[in-house]
């Protein structure tokens, strides 16, 4: 929020125009994530997925471009943006090109409502929790758009899944969030997050700030919420064992099999775009958001200016903590199908998420 | 409902000790090499790149016979007499001039079926395996030493030879002396 | 009323992530349901046996390298005991204990290429790699041996092309030793692993009165819980010296004879070569192994049939001498190319994802199936 008044006022100040400076506050603030948070992060992301997976597997991974390759995504960038932009005849045009920017719009979308500090949040809304489910749900319209136009039969049957997928894990999602809603009152994810302040235990996963009954009583329930929030995020973001709809041993690459160059990158930059979102909607629910867990240095030292990038660095942490488990589940499990995927949505996140619902819904009538 | 639990427990535990083998794994050093930088060090019967000794060949044929899929071709003049071809390193006489020695690399399948044949042991099997070409013609190695004028030459006056035999064979004549001889091998 | 729908005609290859190598599948689709399923090979022929009519007896030994290319010692092996029975010849006692240890390390090595991509089939990716690290082990083994990593041309007619390195014994115990935790790691990783057995238990059932009917053999006979074994049931080289167990499917966490079963028989098989291997080390004869290599080979007219059990099932060779040095024919009865045809049966009512995982516990080299 800080960061939206002092570009306000800027701009307020040379042009003398509200609307102006509204207008320019709010481009700019939210550019921030994408020029400083998406792209790098991106970049910074398929680097570590590369070498987790290559020291889990006894592997060395990338090494030359630079030390311990950590150019390496770079470099594979400025390929895929020289790389030709093949569009096959039978594809439908319009669609084709207009599928990747909405699945990386809509993973965008989401950054806009994160937490990332207490002094910069994109948009304030009250309906941050709300506004992140429905704009997620975006991606599902980009994913079936590419399957369909690609023309091609393994893309198809690929965004089905996906489309699938994505529509019915997003109810045990919402399930689990409601449960917090039940117990904070609020869908704004900085209120959450500042109501989870002070040390660890005051985190949700430990049941909140406060020291009554409930509070013990919460924690089981909400490492529940917690391990299943996970799971269907991850489901969320297509990411093993839930990786079907891209699944590489059975369609290629599914929805973007047709795709090359910077469209495939956008693909690409999404899947990890949307990785951090669901760390850090899970991190910034469940463990304090960028609530630091001991206290901050800059209030110790008394220098105040210093606790919101404290407060960053931790959201940033705990965010790419999450990311990491992902990657660390991805190299270590094999993938459902598509069959089971459903059965273990409906059958058992669903029915859990809904039981947790409710005792958790008792509790607080307690 | 019993089941339902175990399955959620079962699915869970087993995850877990995956999970615990591949964060054991973070820690092992890795198994593989960069490979341009660090190499191997190769066995000492490491069967790549064919090399022949040219100095030991008597080019008898055998390791072309042998050979599965034909990649090597071999041609010979035969020595006119009064010629010293010289000696190969286990002391046999050679009694043919190679005119023509090659192997297409590309054809060869790395069986070191024409290495055992050899009688001079003059075609081994060496431990090089960088030898990637543009052009598929220069896989085809060229072993002989003798330059083209030389072959030229042999085989000039090997006809030479069987033409005066086959002259004084006609007419019953003694044979002559020997052609004029030629520097051999370099 | 129910709408009409066409069935959807899907080609899996022959570029194609798992269909290991270049085989083309044509799947007829209802949804994701598998309607039929018809294999098309080929892709990979390479006239093996017309090749063998204009080559010499030895030199068509670097060909059977190149049939099944994941099990090129067991090839050898089987064409070579045909050829000595053609000839007559006994070979030997050193030679037939180091073919077998060969054999045995070879399948390890075959069965390791198997589930580890039966992993990358089913997602896990990181069992793939291990299965190969531990495989390039062996690899290694095979290479300070012969000089060669993958098409060996080791075993010859009437012994082996060189004798052991000074230092083979010695590794292979040290690889012993360091593999067998490596078995239990793997069935840690993805043998229990909860949806491993999800995607493969019940998944493509094979029951035995099918898979005898369609001669399947190997592994995949043994997991439909069929005791069929060659080198116990039929016994070659020097086999009935030593003590091992045949492992069989048992139906341990779904149905005899789903891809779980001929899965983990191919885990068990290599613990069981694992025994092989340390009791014909334990009692490897000396003596020489080039003596008995004829000068020339050219078997009297006749015919051999010989049969060995490869890492994929029974390899079988048929060889007509005319009494010339090449054979006038050559018949190869290949493991994979009969257990591929099992195929349609397999997959039938299952959905596009189960045909990856049924095809890679069927276990195929194309080079084989091709020839």
């Amino acid at each position: 929020m800080i960061v939206y008044d002092f570009l306000y006022n800027i701009v307020f100040n040379i042009t003398q125009s509200a609307v102006a400076g509204d207008i320019t506050a709010m481009v700019i603030s939210a550019a921030l994530p994408l020029l400083f948070l998406v792209l790098p992060f991106a970049i910074l992301a398929v680097w570590l997925e590369r070498k987790v997976s290559a020291h889990m597997q006894d592997r060395l991974g990338p090494m030359r471009t630079g030390s311990h390759g950590w150019l390496q995504t770079i470099a594979d960038v400025i390929k895929l943006l020289q790389k030709e932009d093949i569009v096959a005849n039978d594809n439908d045009r319009p669609l084709f090109n207009l599928a990747p920017i909405l699945v990386f719009s809509g993973s965008y979308l989401v950054f806009a409502a994160l937490p990332f500090s207490s002094a910069y949040i994109g948009s304030n809304i009250d309906l941050g929790i709300i506004f992140i489910i429905a704009a997620s749900g975006f991606v599902v319209a980009g994913i079936l758009m590419a399957g369909w136009s690609s023309n091609n039969k393994y893309s198809l049957l690929g965004a089905m899944r996906s489309a699938a997928q994505i529509v019915s894990y997003e109810i045990p999602t919402i399930l689990v969030i409601l449960t917090i809603i039940m117990i904070t009152g609020t869908t704004n994810l900085r209120t959450l997050s500042e109501m989870q302040t002070g040390y660890f235990w005051n985190w949700m996963i430990f049941g909140g700030a406060g020291l009554s009954l409930s509070k013990f009583l919460f924690i089981p329930f909400m490492i529940i919420g917690f391990v299943t929030l996970y799971i269907s995020t991850l489901a969320e973001v297509n990411r093993t064992p839930f990786d079907i709809p891209e699944a590489e041993s059975e369609l290629v690459s599914g929805y973007h099999t047709e795709y090359s160059g910077m469209k495939f990158a956008m693909f690409f930059m999404a899947e990890y775009a949307n990785m951090f979102a669901v760390s850090a909607i899970v991190s910034a629910i469940f463990f304090g958001g960028y609530q630091s867990p001991f206290g901050y240095l800059g209030n110790t030292l008394g220098l105040t200016w210093m606790v919101p990038i404290e407060q960053f660095l931790w959201f940033a942490s705990k965010g790419i903590f999450f990311v990491l488990v992902q990657m660390w589940l991805r190299w270590t499990l094999p993938r459902l199908r598509v069959d089971q995927l459903m059965a273990l949505c409906w059958k058992y996140l669903i029915p859990i998420a809904f039981v947790n619902l409710i005792i958790v819904g008792l509790i607080t009538v307690l | 409902m019993k089941e339902y639990f175990q399955n959620i427990w079962y699915g869970f535990s087993t995850i877990m000790i995956g999970m615990r083998v591949t964060f054991k794994h973070l820690f092992v050093p890795a198994v593989t090499i960069q490979y341009p930088n660090v190499k191997l060090k190769l066995p000492e019967r490491e069967r790549n790149r064919l090399y022949v000794n040219m100095n030991d060949c008597i080019g008898c044929d055998q390791c072309a016979r042998a050979c599965p899929v034909s990649c090597i071709s071999i041609e010979t003049v035969k020595s006119i007499p009064g010629e010293d071809l010289g000696k190969t390193s286990n002391g046999k006489k050679k009694a043919l001039w190679v005119t023509k020695f090659d192997i297409d690399i590309a054809k060869c399948c790395f069986c070191q079926l024409c290495v055992f044949p050899c009688p001079t042991e003059c075609i081994y099997m060496t431990d090089v395996y960088e030898y990637a070409e543009f052009e598929r013609s220069s896989l085809v190695y060229n072993y002989v030493t003798l330059t083209p004028a030389e072959i030229e030459a042999k085989k000039t006056n090997y006809a030479k030879l069987e033409a005066e035999k086959a002259a004084q064979k006609a007419a019953g004549a003694p044979p002559v002396k020997p052609a004029e001889k030629e520097e051999n091998k370099q | 009323m129910a709408i009409k729908t066409e069935e959807m005609v899907l080609n899996m290859g022959p570029q194609h992530p798992s269909t290991h190598g270049v085989l083309r599948l044509e799947l007829i689709l209802e949804g994701e349901i598998i309607q039929k399923v018809t294999p098309h090979i080929g892709y990979l022929h390479r006239c093996f046996e017309k090749h063998c009519e204009a080559m010499t007896y030895p030199q068509i030994i670097p060909y059977t390298d190149r049939m099944d290319y994941l099990a090129a010692m067991y090839n050898e092996f089987g064409y070579v005991i045909g050829v000595e029975k053609l000839l007559g010849i006994q070979v030997p006692e050193r030679v037939e204990y180091i073919r077998v240890i060969m054999g045995e390390l070879q399948r390890i090595a075959s069965h390791l290429v198997a589930i580890g991509t039966y992993g990358a089939d089913i997602g896990a990716m990181t069992p793939f790699l291990f299965a190969f690290r531990d495989r390039e082990v062996i690899l290694n083994l095979f290479e300070i041996t012969c000089g060669a990593r993958m098409l060996y041309n080791y075993i010859w007619v009437g012994g082996l092309s060189h004798d052991l390195h000074p230092d083979f014994v010695r590794l292979t115990r040290e690889f012993i030793t360091y593999f067998r935790p490596k078995i239990v790691e793997m069935n840690e990783l993805l043998t229990t692993n909860r949806i491993f057995i999800e995607r493969t238990a019940n998944v493509g059932i094979l029951p035995l009165e099918t898979a005898i009917n369609f001669g399947i053999t190997g592994p995949m006979l043994r997991g439909s819980g069929f005791k069929w074994d060659l080198r116990k049931d039929d016994t070659y080289s020097v086999y009935n010296r030593f003590d091992f167990n045949i492992p069989i499917g048992e139906g341990k966490v779904g149905t005899v004879g789903d891809c779980w079963d001929r899965y983990y028989v191919r885990i068990l098989e290599m613990g069981e070569s694992l025994r092989l291997i340390e009791q014909a080390l334990d009692q490897l004869p000396e003596g020489n192994v080039t003596s008995a290599i004829p000068k020339r080979i050219k078997p009297p007219v006749g015919s051999v049939y010989t049969r060995v059990e490869n890492p994929r099932g029974e390899l079988g060779y048929f060889i007509i001498s005319n009494g010339t040095t090449s054979p006038f024919r050559v018949k190869v009865r290949g493991p994979s190319f009969v257990n591929l045809g099992i195929m349609d049966v397999l997959c039938k009512n299952h959905m596009v994802a189960d045909v990856i995982a049924i095809l890679g516990s069927v276990d195929i080299v194309l080079g084989e199936v091709d020839r």
